[in-house]
């Protein structure tokens, strides 16, 4: 199977479920301008305390984690040489790049002096190489910029079928200099991942103090690393079997499950990590208290315990829905681990408390109903999702 | 105007009525004056000038040891009742060395009489610290010493009242290293209660006040565990101080003729003692002049009321205000910071409610193969 | 290619990868210590004495006066009350209560100058730097406003100006721009507060601990906590520093661990450098002659 047989959806794109995104979207763009006009606190409920809400620990760092398809997909094909996940890459590069493309602008949104962004780039001898959030905020910048030069040839593919002259024109020029620089993109976009995914988990490392020990681990970068490839696998699962259902194409659930035992062991890999660090820094106690913290983390575990083991029988290989299901399950312990680590186990101290205001959460549904429209207009327009249906393995 | 003057064309004008005959609606007016001055019922001056109008005025004898008179020259400048009024109208002044015309073994005489006849009910004033060490040798008058004369009067005496720091509590005279070994009249008249009314000099109202009220219902005011009336001394001065909002505000001058001074600002700073020292001249100034006390006239208040305090403690040292708990206005170290606003309770409650019915809508879908349709979810 | 070429690339990947970031910590240990500024005897400070503070809030006022802050308006029963109920955006000093039981005692927040700042280490772009006399000081022109340093600093200082559209940080910086010095020392009544160098600071500190045996806790706070601050404080025997509101930490500096593995990972970017030729190279490899068509994205 080819990425040639990847075809544009077409048809209408204007359904009801779009324009209900689109009315999602423009009230999130409505809240926005509270934001820009009185600033930070008229639009949002942090605090002094809780500096960082879901604008960072959901539309950063588990939007970017969720946006990892491309990457750990690319780390299968390309590194590990597994051609046949090909068809599985272009969508997953579509949702990476807007994953990460709407992280880069919440945090435009987010931080407070965004007029000033461009220094980070700019002024080298101003970095602060002690500073995680140095590495993840050039490693973003980057990698916006690599995914969506990796997702280019879906473009340049339409254009020279179809497009205008002067479309055809550059695609047919472009195209050939893409295709030899394209190696080396590709090892940018598996190597910066690798780098700004664990300096996610560094950033939190450095208030230790404030970090409830069940989350805080001097392993932190590397279990975000770990965490974002299974994130990554389990989204291209669930959107892959999302969309083409949706769009009436079957997915290869053989393909699919496939990727079960990939994502099986790694979520081991990760629980073991996790656990066997708690036990050696005595931490684990704090998991048989009855709080909300141990409540969190046992739901957190749970939801990857299960499905990881699930992922590994012969079951998973062949259900679409148990496939599903249980991407399903590891997104959502997944991203709760990561919400977790910034929100939940972050405690400034007593009087703090946080929860996202109105506005806030209608920006965050605002930028996941853009990449909503943005997904559906490409998919639509451009070949993104493989067209072939393959037999149906029940 | 020059205020002595003024006083004593007040005294005399008054003594000069009373003795051309002041009618009994004057006399009332009198008595009404005096009873709201010192903070007695209306009904008060009825009684006062029902128990004036009676032959016998209620007795006081008025004595005086280690002391400097600052007491008595202040009585002498109230105006409400004036000092004319109180001596020739309200109470019979049976001795008192300064206001006397008595000398000698005359005024010695004076004194034994007042005693005898007015045995068990006059009211004893004593001003002045007394001496104690060296069986008392330090005060004599009349070659009596101090502490013979208190006793023997003492023990005859209704009511005891000690005016002034020294004679509640040793004063000046008791200051380091206190040679004469000065102390107050309660320390000396152990069993007998001693009305104390401290201050250097004391506010003469608060005397007054008791002064009135005994020789009217024959009653002493409530007092506190120190023996001060509770009328007077139950709050610092800190608590009714004009400067307050300035010690509230953080606004403290810094030294004399700077520009917090200037502005009238708290003199905590410069060591007034205001918050721990119980009196009431922030609310009764003295002698009736608006402003006419330390910190009205921008001096540190320096604790003359208070043994702990004055002529102990440096002028300039700050002191621990006394607070019975924390400021009610202040935050607290762990001050709540944050909401929960219901609306976005339940948004955010919908969202994930939404994403999770979705995808298990979407997994039992994919688990009976549904029909093929149009529309898509991302995540 | 083969794939035991590839396997071993992955192994070796791997295994480089967790050795990484499980090893950094320790290895770059030594490094990162020596690295660690310590004090310096030029480094000036605050001492704040709970027991002797009468709560009478002259440094709040007179700290918004000499950094020309704005009050913090609380409208209580209809009228505004300059009520700072802890440091923010107006705020850079504030005097809050601590209840335990009966007692209550004062506390004083400001920056606590540490000697290894989180805030430091967290800022991207150097907008917080240790300046002279170890104050740290802040760049509003480098400043992002992401707030990195607010999730960093232990003591919950830096403040963030969330009311407005174009915000900075507001934190103590021990009044830099005043020749006179510290606003807050200048005025308070009672020496609760005074400021000088770190060394007659915790000189002080002890006289007042040996003057009146029972009455402190015979611990300052600031020596060692977060590798030592240059703001330190005294409290009451009976008083703990926790019912203060000062956080109970160890003596390791705060950013320890976190540059740690930054430095450990991105030692003179060495380890990125040759995972990425690595990974070049096996991309290239998987990708070339007739494959090639069939790997583009």
């Amino acid at each position: 199977m080819s990425h040639a047989t990847a075809t544009p959806v077409g048809g209408k794109l204007t359904t009801p479920f779009f324009n209900l995104m689109a009315l999602v979207a423009l009230v999130g763009a409505a809240a926005l301008v509270v934001r820009f006009g009185q600033g930070l606190g008229a639009a949002s409920g942090m605090t002094d305390g809780y500096a960082w809400g879901i604008w960072i620990a959901l539309d950063v760092v588990v939007g970017t984690a969720l946006g990892c398809g491309g990457y750990a997909m690319a780390l299968l094909v390309y590194v590990a040489n597994r051609g046949k996940y090909h068809p599985l890459v272009r969508p997953a590069l579509l949702t990476g790049a807007l994953g990460y493309s709407f992280a880069a602008l919440s945090i435009v949104v987010d931080v407070g002096r965004y007029w000033g962004m461009w220094k980070i780039p700019t002024y080298v001898s101003w970095w602060n190489f002690d500073s995680a959030l140095l590495e993840v905020a050039l490693c973003v910048m980057t990698y916006v910029m690599v995914i969506w030069i990796e997702f280019s040839p879906s473009v340049l593919e339409r254009w020279r079928s179809s497009g205008t002259p002067g479309q055809r024109t550059f695609a047919e020029s472009a195209g050939p200099k893409l295709d030899k620089a394209l190696p080396w993109i590709i090892a940018l976009g598996i190597l910066l991942p690798t780098m700004h995914q664990s300096s996610l988990g560094t950033v939190m490392m450095l208030p230790y103090s404030k970090m409830h020990p069940l989350w805080f681990s001097p392993l932190l970068p590397l279990l975000f690393l770990v965490n974002c490839l299974f994130l990554g696998y389990a989204a291209v699962i669930g959107e892959t079997t999302v969309s083409t259902n949706g769009f009436g194409r079957r997915s290869d659930t053989r393909l699919l499950g496939s990727l079960a035992p990939v994502m099986g062991w790694l979520i081991l890999f990760f629980l073991v990590l996790r656990f066997g660090n708690l036990v050696l820094r005595g931490s684990l106690p704090a998991a048989f208290v009855a709080n909300k913290y141990a409540a969190w983390f046992w739901l957190e575990n749970l939801l990857l315990l299960v499905p990881g083991i699930v992922l590994l029988g012969k079951n998973a290989r062949e259900r679409a829905s148990t496939q599903f299901g249980a991407a399903f399950a590891i997104m959502a312990g997944g991203v709760l681990y990561r919400f977790n680590t910034y929100i939940l186990a972050y405690d400034p101290g007593p009087g703090w408390s946080y929860f996202p205001s109105v506005l806030e959460i209608l920006v965050t549904a605002g930028f996941v109903a853009m990449q909503v429209m943005i997904y559906l207009f490409v998919v639509r327009r451009f070949p993104v999702l493989p067209s072939a249906t393959p037999a149906p393995s029940r | 105007m020059d205020r002595d003057a003024l006083q004593v064309s007040n005294l005399t004008s008054a003594a000069a009525a009373i003795a051309s005959g002041v009618g009994r609606r004057d006399f009332l007016k009198i008595c009404s004056l005096a009873a709201a001055a010192v903070g007695l019922p209306a009904s008060a001056a009825e009684k006062m000038a029902a128990r004036a109008a009676l032959p016998k005025k209620p007795s006081v004898i008025w004595l005086q040891f280690q002391e400097c008179t600052g007491c008595t020259e202040s009585l002498l400048r109230t105006s409400h009742p004036g000092a004319g009024e109180l001596i020739l109208d309200l109470i019979s002044l049976d001795y008192h060395e300064t206001l006397m015309a008595a000398a000698g073994h005359q005024a010695e005489k004076t004194l034994a009489e007042a005693i005898k006849e007015n045995d068990g009910k006059f009211v004893l004033v004593v001003e002045g610290a007394i001496p104690v060490k060296d069986n008392g040798n330090f005060c004599r008058i009349g070659d009596r010493t101090a502490l013979d004369m208190l006793k023997e009067t003492a023990s005859h005496a209704g009511a005891i009242i000690a005016i002034g720091s020294c004679a509640s509590w040793g004063g000046i005279p008791s200051a380091d290293p206190n040679p004469t070994g000065a102390s107050g009249a309660g320390d000396i008249l152990k069993g007998k209660t001693v009305v104390t009314i401290p201050g250097c000099p004391a506010n003469p109202y608060n005397l007054l006040g008791v002064v009135l009220q005994y020789a009217t219902f024959g009653t002493l005011p409530e007092l506190d565990a120190k023996a001060r009336p509770k009328f007077a001394y139950s709050r610092v001065i800190h608590d009714d101080c004009p400067r307050r909002a300035h010690f509230d505000a953080g606004r403290f001058a810094q030294r004399y003729g700077d520009e917090g001074s200037r502005q009238g600002w708290c003199l905590y700073k410069m060591g007034c003692k205001g918050p721990r020292t119980h009196a009431n001249c922030s609310l009764l100034h003295f002698g009736e002049v608006i402003g006419a006390w330390p910190i009205g006239i921008g001096a540190q208040c320096f604790g003359c009321t208070e043994k702990e305090l004055a002529f102990r403690v440096p002028m300039f040292q700050t002191v621990e205000p006394e607070q019975l708990g924390p400021p009610g206005m202040y935050p607290s170290v762990n001050a709540k910071h944050g909401e929960v606003s219901p609306v976005a309770t339940g948004i955010a409650g919908v969202a994930i409610g939404a994403a999770i019915g979705a995808g298990v809508v979407m997994s039992r879908k994919l688990g009976q193969q549904p029909p093929e349709k149009d529309g898509g979810e991302e995540k | 290619m083969t794939d035991i070429t590839r396997r071993q690339l992955l192994q070796g990947a791997a295994v480089a990868g967790v050795a990484a970031a499980t090893a950094a910590p320790a290895t770059a240990e030594a490094s990162a210590e020596s690295e660690a500024r310590g004090r310096q005897p030029g480094d000036i400070g605050l001492l704040y004495d709970s027991t002797l503070c009468i709560g009478c809030r002259a440094c709040v006022t007179k700290c918004k006066q000499a950094n020309e802050l704005p009050v913090d308006a609380l409208t209580i029963n209809g009228a505004p009350y300059d009520a700072p109920d802890d440091l923010n955006a107006t705020t850079k000093t504030v005097i809050q209560v601590a209840t335990q039981g009966d007692r209550f005692a004062f506390m004083k927040r400001q920056c606590m100058q540490c000697l290894d700042p989180a805030c430091v280490s967290a800022c991207m772009i150097k907008a917080y730097q240790k300046g002279p006399g170890g104050v740290i000081t802040y760049d509003q022109s480098r400043c992002l406003g992401d707030r990195y340093c607010q999730i960093a600093c232990p003591f919950n200082v830096p403040k963030f100006q969330w009311s407005k559209a174009i915000p900075i940080m507001v934190k103590c910086e021990m009044c830099r721009h005043r020749k006179e010095g510290c606003a807050c020392s200048e005025v308070c009544p009672r020496q609760a507060v005074i400021s000088g160098k770190v060394t007659d600071l915790m000189a002080e500190a002890r006289r007042r601990q040996a003057a009146s045996p029972g009455k402190y806790l015979a611990r300052i706070y600031g020596e060692t906590e977060a590798g030592g601050t240059q703001c330190l404080y005294l409290t009451a025997a009976d008083v703990p520093f926790e019912t203060l509101g000062l956080p109970k930490l160890d003596t390791t500096p705060q950013p320890h661990l976190s540059t740690s593995v930054q430095h450990g990972l991105y030692n003179k970017m060495i380890a990125p450098v040759a995972l990425y030729a690595a990974i070049g190279f096996a991309v290239w490899k998987n990708t070339r002659g007739g494959k090639d068509e069939e790997k583009k994205p």
